[in-house]
């Protein structure tokens, strides 16, 4: 059993580093991306339209309208890993910090912010940020809010879980003898307890949040062509699945495998911060 | 259990409404549906007429009221584009989806139970990597972006599957396939690792002890303990299946209600969005009921409760 277990412990391992190479990649690439990428991603030369991987000059083939896909590809990563973390950031502080009060402070308001969540909780995810983001506009600032309006609800349910076991808890119960504030309670005690917990969610939201702004843009929504955003690159690339396959097959790859990479870093992080949530 | 039952139900109505209403203000907070649906040469008395006819012109409160009225019988109004009773035009959409649904579900059953356990039963073999390793990538790979590859390699490469619409059996193998991919692959993970979790229990060493067959450790004392956590996510997935189903649905041309959703959603058709949003709430939640009902069938210490 323990050689196994071993075994298991350098698997996870192996996958976790595999997931650090694959986010990191994605990670400069988005930071990088003037020095990476070769040509201008919104430069258009017509004579070079739809050019195969391999042409000189243009590693991945170029587009309907002759810009270089490498380039659009590379600017795409910053485009992703931007609304990934913009939203994150978002979720995790409004979702957080709602489930933080919720849980704390209990009461008719706490019971408001939870039947809200109920009722976002029983409508499809992809579904309901699509709406929200068909209703609020397009764009890449609009699209951070709809995603953060439909995914900040998982922080404010699991946070809100963790206050109300963590607040029964000893040092809790000390910190209130001792005279110490709610305010302090909150953000000194109780807050650092329940910070594994959002880091989780967290880095399991990254890259559903990411592919679910490229299915949006896909279908039309959210970004907008010519910003090189991989789901509208994949929209684009459906009227030249026939003639030009590069179009497809590398901004997908690209998103497939930044959103693996940070799953593996998630399910890494998981299995060190909490041994219970191993799934 | 009738009266869990009836208040499980109160607050699936609850949610329906809720959703409704949501959708209803910020469908009005979202701009002037009857601009885009008027030739642009109108005149503003025209516009008047065609906002005062439809009852646009209402206060807020009286337009949400007769809405309302109006949805508890199952009116919604007419499709601003079809000219066409808007829940009518769901409902005719809805088959299509539940079809795909249907059969992406059972796909993914049977994919991802069979690779969980064995996975789980045979731990840290070639199985075992095989399996964990497709389910990681299945997690990972976007469906829109399958679905593209799926179609390049057997409609334009091999040209042996139809790129999209209905009609025989092929027309459903890449949609399926492609709906069922993500879900399986959740399904997989969490079924091995329920699994495992059973596995180490002491009533599974009594029941080897026992000398019990391994298949009827595996499937009578193993398989129905872990079935708890399967089932729950089971359940939450297949609600999130429509929400697959909106873009699996757009890619293969599929007439379904998802694909109808992002149609009227583009076209700025609030009747029906309000339509789809109410029919697709609906169906969420009746669906996590069932699965809350189901619990009791396989947890009998749930019954009581």
């Amino acid at each position: 059993m323990s050689a196994r277990s071993t075994f298991e412990k350098a698997r996870r391992n192996a996958l976790g580093i595999v997931g650090i190479v694959l986010a990191s990649a994605a990670i400069v690439a988005a930071i990088a991306a003037p020095l990476v990428a070769p040509h201008d991603p919104l430069h258009a030369d017509f004579a070079q339209s739809l050019k195969p991987p391999g042409t000189a000059g243009h590693p991945w083939g170029t587009d309907q309208l002759g810009r270089d896909l490498f380039s659009r590809v590379v600017y795409g990563a910053r485009i992703a890993l931007f609304i990934g973390f913009c939203t994150v950031l978002l979720t995790a502080v409004v979702g957080g910090l709602l489930g933080l009060l919720a849980g704390y402070f209990g009461g008719w308001p706490g019971t408001a912010v939870m039947r809200l969540a109920d009722v976002q909780l029983s409508f499809p995810f992809i579904l309901l940020a699509l709406t929200i983001n068909a209703i609020v506009g397009l764009g890449l600032r609009n699209i951070i809010i709809s995603l953060a309006a439909a995914g900040w609800v998982v922080y404010a349910r699991v946070v809100r879980g963790e206050v109300l076991s963590v607040k029964q808890r000893e040092y809790v119960h000390a910190a209130a003898a001792l005279g110490l504030g709610r305010g302090r309670i909150l953000f000194r005690h109780v807050l650092p307890n329940v910070l594994p917990s959002i880091i989780i969610v967290a880095s399991l939201q990254f890259s559903q949040f990411i592919v679910a702004e490229a299915a949006i843009s896909f279908l039309g929504f959210g970004v907008q062509p010519p910003t090189p955003a991989w789901g509208s690159m994949l929209s684009e690339s459906r009227d030249f699945l026939y003639v030009a396959w590069w179009l497809a097959a590398f901004p997908g790859a690209a998103l497939a495998l930044t959103a693996l990479g940070i799953n593996l870093v998630g399910d890494w992080l998981r299995d060190l911060l909490d041994p219970k949530f191993r799934a | 259990m009738r009266a869990y039952f009836l208040s499980r139900l109160a607050q699936t109505l609850l949610v329906v409404f809720l959703s409704l209403t949501a959708v209803f203000f910020l469908a009005r907070l979202g701009g002037d549906p009857v601009l885009l649906f008027l030739p642009m040469d109108i005149q503003a008395k025209d516009i008047n007429e065609f906002r005062e006819r439809l009852g646009f012109n209402d206060p807020l409160p009286v337009q949400y009221g007769r809405f309302m009225a109006g949805a508890v019988r199952g009116d919604f109004g007419e499709s601003l584009r079809y000219k066409q009773d808007a829940l009518g035009l769901v409902l005719e959409r809805l088959p299509a989806t539940l079809k795909l649904g249907g059969s992406a579900l059972l796909l993914t059953f049977l994919l991802a139970i069979p690779v969980g356990v064995i996975s789980a039963m045979r731990r840290g073999s070639v199985w075992d990597f095989v399996g964990m390793g497709g389910a990681v990538l299945g997690q990972a790979i976007p469906g829109f972006w399958l679905g593209l590859m799926l179609i390049y390699l057997f409609s334009v490469q091999l040209g042996w599957l139809p790129t999209g619409g209905t009609g025989g059996v092929v027309h459903y193998v890449m949609p399926v396939l492609v709906l069922a991919s993500f879900y399986a692959a959740r399904i997989a993970r969490l079924t091995r690792s329920a699994m495992l979790d059973v596995l180490g229990e002491d009533f599974i060493l009594t029941a080897r002890a026992k000398g019990l067959a391994e298949l009827v450790v595996v499937a009578k004392h193993t398989l129905r303990n872990a079935a708890i956590p399967i089932v729950t996510l089971a359940g939450l997935e297949t609600g999130q299946l429509l929400g697959g189903a909106v873009i699996t649905e757009t890619i293969f041309a599929w007439p379904g209600v998802g694909r109808l959703t992002v149609q009227a959603l583009l076209n700025r058709d609030f009747p029906l969005v309000l339509a789809a949003v109410f029919v697709i709430s609906l169906t969420y939640t009746l669906t996590n009921l069932a699965v809350d009902l189901l619990y009791g069938w396989i947890d009998p210490r749930t019954r009581r409760a």
